[in-house]
């Protein structure tokens, strides 16, 4: 069947482990010195050619960062040593020639080097179906598609593109929803953003593919801070996907990304995450603190934003993709499968902002555990006094694999209208012996036999992503889960 | 001269560092159909269990020796996939698993094991409905999840399309029949009726007689404390049925 059709694969079977992703690449880099201060962010802002307004925001970022540095955000339910914050490469690009303008310039390593993760970029040109950015270390290394989209007037670009092709754009929207201030990492991230995907859709357009950004940190001690803005003009609609992975270090590295989404009238954001950076050894060594600032604004009436994760991968993952429902009739969802196995940690949710008229939101949100991992569910439902007749339907699920990991789930609820309707839903499950065994029974091996068990925990969010995604997520779980069972 | 099966020579087993099974011996003939009677808490599905490599129950000594193959440490789904089946007695349910997925998945592994290629999707729909259908299970059922919502009928029925769609050599029916009713009754022993063959064994653990009104089993077995005391052919059920277990236990 489709299974076959493996448009992102990136079971590479280059050894057997069980991080499959884990590879290095030798390039040539231009890395820019590890510290930060003001004149590394003038560095990135000049490399990329930036015009004055960025670079100001930036050092008002910066500025903003010196002065709470001390004010690190210490309410997750994880645990890791502090993070120095001048001990990291903010700026590597792994080729002497940045920017090409079409596959043909792109470098032919590196269009090796996402073959061999299973993203062919050549082929890509005849898939149907999905366009794709490929982002490694600071740089965006191929968008693929162009001409059909260009057709379509959708502009999908590297962020550091669009700064200079639409400036107004960028500047009307970039920080509209997170603000530089908004949080520590969002913060940092304002402060030294490298590139990202930039997403637009002009109004009543339906993007005829699905987009696609795959990200990769290469390079030692460097941190990624990306930065993607998606906005969706009146009417429209776009489905967009993100896949990430890491090779192997004993060293931590740290993602601290900013997405905005903003939809206007009529309009729909299906953002979608497949997320397996290097989760670490099996003791717990190295792997990706993802600390992500991901939010979407309903703007307009009728507008809907939808966020669905699949979480596999990093050391630590804190990030809250969130929903402010603004336009009357807006509608959030957020859909998650967070997977924990050894020493990851999870402290994931959504925060759903109810501030329109018949505003609705939906959570689903199942958590697996395993090994020594914890998984932590946290989400706000918060109902402002406008928000009249504002709904949210919440079903919070934990799976246990084993007895020596956790999971846990914290709700918080804030209701200022009392139309408001609420319903929440929780349940924890183990994968039972009795399970295994009648599935044994009937002739499937045991690690086919979890994975299927647990694949159905899954089910209801599977379907929510795009079908090729949707086979690549369960894929994907199948890895994540090796030796959990036996 | 006819071929053994399955041949259990002073099988002991044990459940949490309990002794339930206590040197049985048995021994079951290509084509032969045996029955296993026993009052509750005897040991039959400890036995059932044992026999299909349920890791909770430990084999303490004493071999299991299946098509010639000595079963210590085979994994349950090797054992399977050469040929072993068992209808359980409380079939778990699988939220979120398909039934279609499930069972197309049961069969392809038993298919690779064995050589062979898996079916087609259509191959495989048209056994399938072909089976649902003997026993009365409709295409809904194939697109809900294994087990769920299903009433205890729906739940054996579903052991006896496994059954079917599987063909196993030696089957091993756990109460199968037990909370029934009569049609399903019926149904469920047409299932295993049209199952077994000179080239299939059958093994059916029970406690009631009413289902020996459908199917004709060459040996009686009677089970208590772990062991099996006494064996006959089926003229034993029926004084089981008049006379009860009692009377054996002080034999
Ligand atoms: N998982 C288990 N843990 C502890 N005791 C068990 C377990 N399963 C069965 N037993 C005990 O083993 C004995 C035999 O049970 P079982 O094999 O189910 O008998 P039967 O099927 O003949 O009714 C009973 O005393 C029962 O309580
Ligand atoms: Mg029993």
């Amino acid at each position: 069947m489709n299974n076959d059709k493996n448009v992102i694969s990136r079971d590479t079977k280059l050894e057997d482990d069980n991080y499959k992703w884990g590879f290095d690449f030798q390039f040539n880099a231009d890395n820019a010195p590890i510290g930060l201060s003001e004149d590394i962010v003038k560095l990135i802002s000049s490399k990329k050619n930036e015009p004055e307004w960025l670079l100001d925001w930036r050092l008002k970022s910066l500025n903003h960062f010196f002065k709470n540095q001390d004010n690190e955000p210490e309410w997750a339910n994880i645990d890791f040593p502090k993070i120095d914050f001048q001990k990291i490469r903010y700026y590597s690009s792994p080729t002497d020639k940045p920017n090409p303008k079409s596959l043909d310039e792109v470098d032919p390593e590196m269009l090796e080097a996402f073959t061999k993760l299973g993203i062919p970029l050549e082929e890509q040109k005849k898939l149907s179906g999905v366009a794709v950015d490929a982002i490694m270390d600071s740089v965006s290394v191929a968008t693929t598609y162009q001409k059909q989209l260009e057709d379509a007037g959708v502009i999908f670009c590297p962020i550091s593109e669009a700064v200079h092709k639409y400036p107004e754009l960028v500047q009307k929207y970039m920080g509209s929803v997170v603000p530089y201030s908004d949080n520590f990492y969002a913060t940092l991230n304002s402060a030294v953003f490298t590139d990202g995907s930039f997403i637009y859709v002009p109004p009543g357009v339906r993007c005829p593919v699905e987009l696609m950004t795959y990200f990769r940190i290469n390079e030692l001690d460097t941190g990624q801070f990306e930065r993607t803005l998606i906005i969706a003009d009146k009417g429209s609609y776009v489905s967009y996907l993100e896949g990430c992975t890491a090779p192997f270090r004993k060293n931590n590295q740290l993602h601290a990304a900013v997405v905005e989404l903003v939809a206007l009238d009529d309009a729909e954001i299906k953002y979608s995450t497949l997320q397996n950076w290097f989760p670490g050894d099996t003791n717990g060594e190295g792997g990706v603190y993802n600390f992500v600032t991901k939010r979407g604004k309903c703007q307009g009436k009728n507008s809907k934003i939808s966020w669905t994760q699949v979480e596999t991968g990093s050391a630590i993952t804190w990030k809250y993709p969130s929903v402010l429902l603004q336009g009357d009739n807006s509608v959030g969802e957020f859909y998650s499968v967070a997977l924990v196995n050894n020493y990851q940690q999870a402290d994931t949710g959504t925060k759903m902002i109810h501030i329109g008229k018949n505003t609705k939101s939906t959570i689903i949100a199942k958590g697996i555990s395993a090994g020594k991992a914890t998984n932590t569910y946290r989400g706000q439902v918060k109902v402002l006094p406008t928000a009249k007749n504002a709904r949210n339907f919440t079903q919070c699920d934990s799976l246990l694999i084993g007895d020596k990991c956790g999971a846990h789930t914290i709700p918080y609820i804030e209701v200022k209208n009392p139309t408001a309707q609420l319903e929440h839903e929780a349940t924890t499950s183990k994968v039972s012996d009795d399970q295994l065994f009648y599935t044994q029974q009937r002739g499937i091996s045991l690690e086919d036999a979890n994975y299927m068990i647990i694949n159905g925990f899954c089910k209801g969010i599977f379907k929510e992503l795009p079908f090729e995604f949707a086979i690549e997520a369960s894929q994907l779980l199948r890895v994540s889960l090796e030796g959990t069972v036996g | 001269m006819s071929k053994n099966i399955i041949e259990i020579k002073n099988l002991h087993a044990s459940v949490e560092d309990t002794k339930i099974i206590k040197g049985l011996n048995l021994k079951i003939n290509v084509g032969e159909k045996h029955t296993i009677m026993g009052p509750n808490g005897s040991g039959k599905s400890t036995l059932a269990n044992v026999l299909a490599g349920n890791p909770s129950y430990t084999v303490d000594s004493g071999e299991i020796i299946f098509m010639g193959q000595d079963l210590d440490e085979m994994e349950p789904d090797i054992r399977a996939c050469i040929g072993l089946f068992l209808a359980f007695q409380y079939p778990v349910e699988l939220p979120g698993v398909r039934m279609w997925q499930f069972l197309k998945s049961s069969l392809d592994a038993k298919r690779e094991y064995n050589g062979q290629e898996p079916l087609s999707t259509r191959e495989f729909d048209n056994l399938l409905n072909e089976y649902a259908e003997k026993v009365g299970i409709s295409q809904d059922f194939i697109k809900r999840n294994v087990n769920e919502g299903f009433s205890g009928g729906e739940k054996k029925r579903n052991e006896i399309l496994q059954l079917s769609l599987l063909n196993p050599k030696l089957a091993i029916l756990d109460e199968t029949d037990s909370g029934l009713d009569i049609d399903a009754l019926k149904v469920v022993s047409q299932g295993i009726d049209s199952f077994s063959s000179n080239e299939n064994s059958v093994l059916l653990v029970t406690h009631y007689q009413r289902i020996l009104n459908y199917i004709q089993p060459d040996f009686v077995h009677v089970m208590m404390d772990g062991n099996i005391v006494t064996s006959g052919d089926k003229s034993l059920a029926l004084e089981l049925e008049e006379k009860g277990y009692d009377w054996l236990s002080t034999k």
